[in-house]
């Protein structure tokens, strides 16, 4: 078995307001100068058999949506 | 024999029971339609009805975009089945493929909930073929996931294709781009769109009738071409 990352972000030119939401919600505790966007991560145990191209056809086929979203995929 | 229109029903669904009763209110025949069968029951047309397909995990849609039910959609519209989706409906055949672009967070983040007026900007789908060419309609909008997004070729192609079948009037409710509110797919015979017309068939329930001619619209469609 292997671990695997896929981390999930909106594209930069996609407006992220949950990012932005968080980003304001930090000035109310007191931190000037952050700026957040927000976006999925995923760790996945896979099995020894399931090669690079499936990792990869599963992170654009399902756990992102390339019309909004960039993703990478990691093995750790 | 009246045209059978199918209802989709998702774990999640809210809106099955008002897309049904529009149907029946149109005259046709409501058939429902469970998201674990690989069965469109020899339906004539589809309704994907709004709700919380899911509970929206993953991204809202995205589960239920590959549920059995939505093969056989997706097979059938290839082959010209006329398919609507209402709100969640929407996000399901965005991420079906069936439909370009996608639904991303309102702009302020709110659940907008409010009777919205809409400009029926293309009357020669499927699904609008009954509205004359810039009638506005008044029907409810209720969402928080209903801002519409898609790459500057895409958007350009549907501007250009006149694909952009509803848009927003008197007020963007969820800073959509272009103030769109539904778009077509190429043959027209795919609608989707996030406010929800299936409430607006009475003035007991909704605050208007006109939201009815989605449905009877689309019932004039298959009067009028063979069966596929």
């Amino acid at each position: 078995m292997a671990r695997v990352v896929v981390d999930v972000m909106p594209k930069p030119e996609i407006l992220d307001v949950q990012g932005q939401a968080v980003s304001r919600a930090l000035t109310r505790i007191g931190v000037a100068g952050i700026e957040v966007r927000q976006g999925k991560h995923f760790e996945l145990e896979v099995d020894d058999s399931v090669d690079d191209e499936t990792l990869h056809r599963i992170a654009a086929d399902l756990l992102a949506n390339p019309v909004i979203e960039d993703w990478t995929v990691t093995r750790v | 024999m009246s045209t059978r229109i199918g209802v989709i029903t998702f774990p999640g669904t809210l809106d099955d029971v008002d897309a049904s009763r529009a149907v029946r209110y149109a005259g046709a025949e409501p058939v429902a339609l469970w998201h674990g069968d690989h069965d469109l029951r020899g339906v004539d047309a589809v309704v994907v009805p709004g709700g919380f397909s899911y509970g929206d995990y993953l991204r809202a849609g995205a589960i239920a975009s590959l549920a059995p039910i939505m093969r056989e959609v997706v097979e059938g519209a290839a082959k010209g089945l006329p398919v609507l989706g209402i709100c969640n409906g929407f996000q399901i055949l965005c991420e079906a493929g069936l439909l370009p672009g996608a639904l991303t967070r309102n702009e302020k983040l709110h659940f907008v909930c409010r009777d919205q007026k809409l400009r029926v900007e293309n009357a020669d789908t499927a699904w609008t073929s009954g509205f004359v060419p810039g009638e506005e309609i008044l029907v409810p909008v209720k969402n928080a996931e209903g801002r519409f997004v898609a790459a500057p070729d895409t958007l350009k192609a549907l501007e250009a294709e006149g694909r952009v079948v509803f848009r927003y009037v008197g007020g963007n409710p969820n800073g959509s781009v272009a103030d769109i509110a539904g778009v077509a797919s190429e043959s027209g015979r795919v609608v989707g769109l996030m406010p929800h017309p299936e409430h607006a068939i009475d003035l007991l329930t909704g605050p208007s009738e006109q939201g009815l001619g989605l449905f009877t619209s689309v019932l004039g469609t298959l009067a009028g071409a063979p069966a596929a």
